[in-house]
């Protein structure tokens, strides 16, 4: 029984600690909308309604969650392995052109095999940009932060200057639309399948403003999947080891560099997941501006969810939550960018909250003597 | 051959200084703020922070020097946040300076929006006076970077404030046994970085251009830092390392590579600085304390 | 109220509470001016603590300070500094890349300008180094220069910012036998020329050498004042631990049978490239303890790194069981039933953030039963956990406990646990009880013999020279990474190993083996 209580206990003073850092980011939010001559309160309840108003829009927040997640846990899986990722932006862009590509230039596969071969492609493109900067930590210790954000604007050179600029075949800037084999199912579409149109929800999902498509159940299984791995699997065991003590691990016969690499790689797959499902449910091409500083958010999904995948779905809600009413906000009159501060305060508090949960553990433990 | 002749000209070596001196600035202050071991990644924020309120500053005073003034204002401001954060709350310093970015991000276009009401360029302002040498525009603040090199390795390595700074970098809890302050000089150091980013910043929109554009740091703040870590954390190492990314960046700008797409030449500084760190010019070893937030009593 | 005229110092009721820990309890210290105080206990027993208050590192949470007869307080170094306190700290706090001048100037640089005066600094040192004999070498990195003149700059440190009252914890635990006569040489004039000395320690024999008066402490109180001279090395023990101890470990005679593991002209060096094990040849039977003794940094902990594969050789061969391991990583000489007691367990032994479970696995973690198919089973490695916590009585909180919340004994204990549990033929054991409790000595000391007697060959590392006589059957002495010679425990004792610690060969007695 004690185990559990203690269990538990933790779990709470983690949740309380992320929920505290929301409400303390959200307040200082409101001295930024000051300054826009708005009222907080409008602004906010542009937000909740946005996000939360109707059953469209409740849709429409899991579908802005979808790559949040998905970059949360691109991040949160490294963090675990001792490693920052800040390169999800870069390895969302590698997957997702890769996924565009795919889905436009094979024009006469089915569609069994043209959609997973895309996401396939694209997830292993995004793990190859991620296991780069993972290569390269490992056997040449170049530190991954840098070496991520470098790779973030080689990719944004590659992908949106140079390759949309190869295929593109329309004033937009924007690789050739997908064929419909490739593309993700969304769910406004329903009703064209006979057995989900019977289903008792179906109509719900049949307004042509829901945006959600499958790619959110992706990313719970991805979720889930690497909850496993991290828990459950000697994998996950020796990635934690590396991450807490690289030393440790080494006595105890654990390969760092496999570590790091396989960390970086699933990682980057994972993000570039995310791209591809922008590309393949979203936009149907890729497009400059469908990474919409995913990537970026991803970091403060994943410290929200305290690293943990059950953890990053949450936070990844949340953000969702705040994209899709930070639109509503817009239109409203208040800058959207407040939901970027907003993001930035979460960190902050996060970062600074964490170090209190440090202070707690202190004071439980022996100290000083030894 | 005509490639190879535009490489080497004159023109290009000079316009080397103009492009290097945002990021010999950073590298400056990260020198101050890695030494005395905290790790700043926060640069860029600080550095796009501080081109934001250079051009504020000229557009509400009309002077260009009141732009500095408020760009070092900025960048200390943001330091601020992550001394605070980090030295005295003793938070993880790359996520915080993570925040810092992403805030840096957020708030100079929510205040384009605020201030100036628009949504991606700022309006024209004053900018620094400047002249020629050879077709190649250089600004005050160039020369400061130039003049302030010798200056930091003077601090660093001929006075005891110097001394101090190095020693908390290296074993802290030593400095802490002689009676100083760790946590006082770190904080102070990073105030510095800070300061000069924040400098570096004003160079981009009103030295260097005359007005803001968004995320116009475009990732010199990371460059600089890999100039710092090329250059050995020394300042003169920093700003030999300064002067070869702004020459491939100046490349990258001036010279016509026919065989390379244009596209992917903007992509050249960061893959040279990728190179840099992987090693091909030597390892380099940090401050040994750098990273890890100072406990007092705690060895 | 301060005592009389010519105490010094005078500490009345100190206590100092960490979490979880009162670390002093009450604690009273009188120190004489121009003696020279011994401050005796166990490791945790409160010492380092009670030094760190004194010199303001720490704050108490109760009790005064007088010095000089002057109620004081301290609110950090600087105002112990100021009083004429000077500390040398177990760990040295030098800053490894600066020079030998610039780690004394440190916080109190001579200044012309704007300028440090390296020139008035240089003469100043120089003054200090002549006048008490303290030779130093005022332009040389502190990362290039010997441990022995580390100490020296240390003491250079207080003497140049005045000290009158010098404090040294743990000062011989990187000397030689020889070093440690120079320092207590070097105690001795400072003494002459007017200054008070504390100590700390807990090695019994130097406090009869060179101490004046000793100070015991137990459990973070002071227990007993003495003169040293009133009293033999048991009373303090006894004073020490609280009950009789048994300063000999009781073994019965070695049993030895064929070579298990040998090492061939071995050759490694450290992390800055330069040669820390020459040319060393060793062999280990059986059911014997050999030992290898001598001062640390002389090249033992690269020898047993590369053992157990975890740093790189750079020619000769490790075999074991007639087989060739030079190459082998850590992993696959973990699988050849080699155990390994790591020297410093909080790097190496554990991951601190790891519960019990975690960390009784580590190592064997994917090997059945406690994984299967990359599965971890964490229903068999409770219950295994659980056997061994109960059978090596590792105390701390139940297997969910983080391993950073056990103390030093009970962590080295878990580690103990884990790599006996899997029956080694061949076990490693470096430090083994460094920072342990005596309790736990006994016990660890006991599960050694008891493998050696189960016919498992054992290779020693200890910087104890106690503990490598008592427990070892043949002794091998290191010193600048070669070995000096190998002779039987019984034939030895200290003194003749404390000689061949600094490099010369033996005289007379002890037969050599190879």
């Amino acid at each position: 029984m004690n185990k559990y209580s203690d269990k538990i206990k933790s779990i709470l003073i983690d949740l309380g600690l992320s929920l505290l850092s929301i409400i303390v980011a959200l307040i200082v939010g409101t001295l930024f909308i000051y300054l826009t001559d708005k009222s907080p309160v409008d602004a906010y309840s542009a937000l909740y309604i946005g996000a939360f108003g109707s059953f469209g829009a409740i849709a429409n927040t899991l579908w802005r969650s979808t790559p949040l997640i998905l970059t949360g846990l691109a991040v949160a899986l490294p963090f675990r392995a001792g490693l920052f990722n800040i390169g999800a932006e870069g390895q969302l862009l590698m997957g997702g052109f890769t996924a565009g590509i795919v889905g436009f230039y094979f024009t006469s596969l089915p569609a069994f095999i043209h959609l997973p071969f895309a996401i396939i492609a694209g997830m292993f493109v995004g793990g190859l940009w991620g296991g780069l900067p993972g290569l390269l930590k490992a056997k040449m210790d170049v530190h991954e932060v840098i070496a991520t954000i470098m790779l973030n604007h080689i990719a944004i050179a590659l992908t949106i200057n140079y390759g949309i600029n190869i295929f593109r075949n329309t004033g937009r800037p924007a690789t050739p639309r997908i064929m419909e084999s490739a593309a993700m199912f969304k769910f406004k579409n329903i009703m064209d399948y006979p057995l989900l149109s019977n289903l008792p929800f179906a109509e719900l999902f049949a307004q042509p403003a829901i945006r959600l498509h499958i790619n959110f159940f992706l990313a719970l299984i991805a979720a889930v999947i690497l909850w496993y791995l991290l828990f459950k699997t000697t994998l996950g065991y020796e990635m934690r080891a590396v991450g807490f003590n690289p030393d440790g691990a080494e006595y105890g016969g654990i390969n760092a560099s496999k570590g790091i690499i396989t960390a970086m790689f699933i990682s980057g797959a994972v993000a570039g997941l995310a791209g591809v499902g922008e590309v393949l449910g979203t936009h149907l091409s890729f497009i400059n501006g469908m990474d919409a500083g995913y990537g970026f958010t991803g970091i403060a999904v994943a410290l929200i969810g305290q690293t943990h995948p059950i953890g990053v779905i949450l936070g990844g809600l949340l953000f969702g939550a705040l994209a899709q009413g930070g639109l509503e906000m817009q239109f409203s009159g208040i800058p959207s960018e407040i939901v970027m501060l907003i993001q930035a305060l979460v960190i902050f508090f996060v970062a600074a909250l964490q170090v209190f949960k440090v202070y707690l553990a202190k004071r439980k433990a022996k100290g000083g003597v030894e | 051959m005509d490639t190879l002749k535009q490489i080497f000209s004159l023109s290009l070596i000079l316009a080397s200084f103009r492009f290097a001196t945002p990021l010999i600035l950073a590298a400056l202050g990260g020198i101050f703020s890695e030494r005395s071991g905290v790790v700043n990644i926060a640069l860029e924020g600080m550095m796009l922070f501080g081109a934001f309120a250079a051009v504020y500053g000229s557009a509400s005073t009309g002077n260009p020097w009141i732009g500095v003034l408020y760009s070092m204002i900025a960048g200390l401001s943001f330091a601020a946040i992550l001394a605070i954060v980090c030295v005295t709350f003793k938070a993880n310093q790359i996520v915080v300076g993570t925040g810092i970015n992403i805030f840096a991000s957020g708030i100079t276009i929510f205040l384009l929006q605020v201030l100036f009401g628009v949504k991606g360029t700022s309006p024209i302002v004053n900018r620094l006076p400047a002249f020629r040498i050879l077709n190649v525009r250089f600004n005050p603040i160039t020369y400061i970077a130039l003049i302030l090199v010798p200056v930091v390795w003077f601090i660093f390595f001929k006075t005891h404030w110097g001394l101090r700074i190095r020693s908390i970098g290296e074993h802290p809890a030593a400095a802490d046994t002689l009676g100083i302050n760790v946590n006082r000089w770190r904080f102070i150091s990073v105030l510095i970085s800070g300061i000069l980013a924040g400098l570096a910043g004003a160079h981009l929109s009103i030295g260097d251009g005359s007005a803001f554009v968004r995320e116009m740091s475009a990732g010199r703040g990371f460059i600089a830092l890999a100039a710092m870590i090329f250059g050995k954390w020394h300042p003169f190492g920093a700003f030999g390392a300064a002067m070869l990314f702004g020459f491939a960046e100046a490349v990258a700008v001036r010279v016509d590579f026919s065989f390379i797409p244009s596209e992917l030449i903007s992509a050249i500084p960061y893959v040279l600085t990728l190179v840099v760190l992987a090693g091909f010019f030597g390892k380099s070893t940090p401050p040994a304390a750098s990273g890890e937030p100072y406990y007092k009593g705690e060895k | 109220m301060p005592r009389e005229d010519n105490y010094i110092l005078d500490m009345q009721n100190i206590t100092k509470i960490f979490p979880g820990v009162k670390a002093n309890d009450n604690v009273n210290l009188s120190i004489k001016e121009g003696e020279i105080h011994a401050l005796v206990g166990e490791n945790g027993a409160g010492k380092t603590t009670l030094m760190n208050v004194l010199y303001g590192l720490y704050d108490p949470d109760g009790g005064q300070v007088f010095y000089e007869g002057e109620k004081v307080n301290l609110n950090g170094p600087q105002d112990a500094i100021d009083l004429g306190i000077g500390m040398v700290h177990q760990h040295f706090m030098l800053v490894d890349p600066l020079t030998v001048t610039e780690n004394i100037i440190l916080g109190s640089e001579p200044r012309s300008g704007l300028m440090l005066d390296q020139k008035t600094a240089k003469r100043e040192v120089k003054e200090i180094s002549d006048k008490y004999g303290l030779f130093v070498d005022p332009g040389a990195k502190i990362q290039d220069i010997s441990v022995g003149m580390q100490q020296r700059v240390e003491i250079i440190k207080t003497l140049y910012r005045g000290a009158e009252l010098l404090i040294f914890d743990e000062p011989t635990a990187v000397l030689t036998p020889q070093e440690i006569d120079e320092l207590f040489e070097i105690f001795r004039s400072l003494k002459e020329q007017g200054k008070t000395i504390i100590f700390i320690t807990h090695k019994l024999k130097e406090v009869k050498e060179i101490s004046d008066r000793i100070t015991v402490l137990r459990s973070g109180k002071s227990i007993d004042t003495v003169n040293t001279e009133e009293v033999s090395e048991e009373d303090v023990a006894e004073l020490m631990v609280g009950r009789q101890v048994l300063l000999e470990v009781e073994k019965t005679e070695a049993k030895p049978g064929a070579e298990i593991f040998n090492v061939e002209n071995l050759n490694v060096k450290d992390n800055r490239g330069i040669p820390a094990v020459k040319d060393i040849s060793l062999s280990v039977r059986k059911g014997e303890i050999l030992g290898i003794a001598g001062v640390e940094g002389n090249g033992q902990s690269e020898l047993i790194e590369a053992i157990t594969g975890l740093r790189d050789i750079e020619s000769g061969n490790i075999n074991l069981r007639g087989k060739n391991i030079s190459n082998y990583n850590a992993r696959q000489i973990k699988r050849e039933k080699v155990a390994h007691i790591p020297e410093d367990r909080q790097r190496r032994g554990l991951i601190m953030d790891f519960d019990l479970k975690e960390n009784i696995i580590l190592g064997y973690h994917d090997l059945e039963p406690f994984s299967k198919n990359g599965i971890m089973k964490y229903d068999n490695i409770a219950q295994y956990t659980q056997d061994l916590i109960e059978k090596y009585d590792v105390r701390g909180g139940g297997m969910e406990a983080q391993a950073k919340n056990l103390s030093g004994g009970n962590q080295q204990k878990l580690i103990v646990a884990r790599e006996f549990s899997h029956d080694p033929e061949f076990l490693i054991a470096s430090q083994p009880t460094r920072g342990v409790d005596v309790g736990s000595i006994e016990f660890i000391h006991k599960q050694i013999i008891d493998r050696r007697d189960n016919g498992a060959g054992v290779l020693l590392v200890s910087a104890e020279l106690s503990e490598v006589l008592s427990l070892s059957d043949r002794i091998a002495v290191i010193f600048e990474g070669k070995i000096v010679d190998i002779l039987n425990a019984s034939e030895t004792d200290e003194r003749e190993l404390g000689k061949l610690m600094t490099g010369s060969k033996a005289e007379a007695g002890g037969e050599s083996n190879e």
